[in-house]
């Protein structure tokens, strides 16, 4: 209300550029506001790691759909009704006991966005996109995941519009569960790369 | 170009920084510039290649001091004043209060048609019947080039060997799509390259990374017979 005591309430300069920038989009019909209000809600509500979660526990289950999985991962996600931007042509890469995959994009922020939704803000920064690629050993520590040293690292480096979706090794004690328990094992991070599958007594714990 | 996007292998830019439970978006207005972005692009005015190439292309003190979302309203604002479709004077005068109408320009893209767009997916992959010149286990050399414009072959991997892991099928060139030289969509392959070919002595074993590359970027390996 134009009070000065309340100087932390003024809006940032960034703030007061952007709303002056989409009421002149408007305005000039460049944009459509309905359309703006579709997209935060596609991404907001709708599109999440929640979907990658669905694909892993599926392939976790059913051995056919690993293996179209690996065949032809976009099809094999389409198929569960998963499509859309940053994301058309997924290649899916299974981690298990000699091999671990970590997926990075070094030159901007490439990420399969139908499986995963928007990247977290750590997936875009600098000292991730520098770091993975020449010292991935060192980035899984800081994320907590120590690997035997003689598993292979295979960092992924998605310079294209190819987009990576990691598939975790399966948990230990997850016998016997329905796709929707093994969904809940699935974390973000682990379909990165960065993190492994929880296991179900890790997962009792946390909630 | 040799920019400050290109990133594997710096050093110095200290740990990496998690939050637990971390909100999409940190601000209503990247919110906003999120959504401005995706339906200005969803216009056709200009490619996701030149998009890029507008964030990418600027000082290193500016894009390395600016945020993900920050950068992306520097690269729109870009993108809408080289095509004219908006002049920095009307984000001006708008910004001092100024009350001018601006001049309608149209062509918004329908809320029920960017919903159909969003499930369509917008991939770059082309049909195309060139043959591929690199086939799975072929040894390459990626090329020694310094391109003062979009490429995506990382500094990190210019000349150095590596092997081929995969043929993803043709795709649009970003090289000479964000230049506004057509798509020349070409084979792109998945390269495989040691950590002790990219690090040399810092390389560690059991460690490789693969990288999406264009055909133009490698070179093949003569067989030397031996």
């Amino acid at each position: 209300m134009g009070d000065d005591h309340h100087h932390h309430d003024q809006p940032s300069e960034i703030e007061l550029r952007v709303k002056a920038l989409e009421s002149l989009l408007i305005e000039k019909g460049l944009v459509d506001p309905e359309a703006l209000d579709l997209l935060i809600d596609t991404y907001e509500t709708k599109v999440g790691p929640h979907n990658g979660a669905r694909v892993v526990a599926k392939a976790w289950s059913d051995p056919d759909y690993l293996a179209w999985l690996q065949r032809d991962a976009t099809a094999a996600i389409a198929s569960l009704g998963i499509t859309g931007r940053q994301g058309a042509d997924i290649v899916a890469l299974e981690n298990d006991a000699g091999v671990h995959n970590m997926v990075v994009c070094t030159l901007c922020s490439c990420y399969p966005w139908p499986v995963l939704g928007l990247p977290p803000v750590w997936y875009k920064s600098a000292p991730y996109r520098a770091r993975v690629v020449s010292d991935p050993r060192g980035v899984l520590e800081e994320f907590g995941v120590t690997l035997p040293e003689e598993t292979e690292i295979r960092v992924w480096d998605s310079t294209a519009e190819v987009r990576y979706l990691v598939i975790p090794r399966r948990p230990e004690g997850s016998e016997g569960l329905d796709e929707a328990a093994l969904a809940q094992l699935v974390t973000r991070d682990s379909m990165i790369g960065t993190g492994l599958a929880v296991s179900p007594d890790a997962r009792e714990a946390r909630s | 170009m040799n920019g400050p996007h290109d990133l594997g292998g710096q050093h110095g830019l200290g740990p990496i920084e998690c939050e637990e439970d971390e909100p999409l978006f940190h601000a209503e207005w990247e919110r906003r510039v999120f959504a401005l972005t995706l339906a200005m692009g969803a216009r056709g005015d200009w490619n996701i290649d030149a998009s890029r190439h507008a964030r990418e292309n600027r000082h290193p003190v500016d894009y390395l001091s600016s945020s993900y979302y920050e950068l992306w309203m520097k690269g729109l604002e870009r993108l809408m004043t080289e095509r004219g479709l908006v002049t920095p004077e009307e984000i001006d005068s708008r910004l001092a209060g100024q009350g001018v109408t601006a001049e309608a320009v149209g062509g918004a893209v329908p809320a029920e048609r960017l919903r159909a767009l969003l499930r369509a997916g917008d991939s770059a992959r082309r049909d195309d019947d060139a043959k591929p010149c690199f086939f799975p286990g072929d040894q390459v050399r990626t090329r020694t080039m310094n391109p003062r414009g979009h490429t995506r072959l990382p500094r990190y991997a210019r000349g150095r060997l590596g092997m081929i892991e995969r043929n993803h099928g043709t795709f649009v060139f970003p090289d000479s799509n964000a230049r506004g030289q057509g798509e020349q969509p070409q084979h792109l392959y998945s390269v495989a390259f040691s950590a002790a070919e990219l690090w040399g002595e810092d390389g560690r074993a059991h460690e490789r990374v693969f990288i999406d590359l264009f055909e133009d970027y490698l070179l093949p390996i003569e067989e030397s017979g031996s």
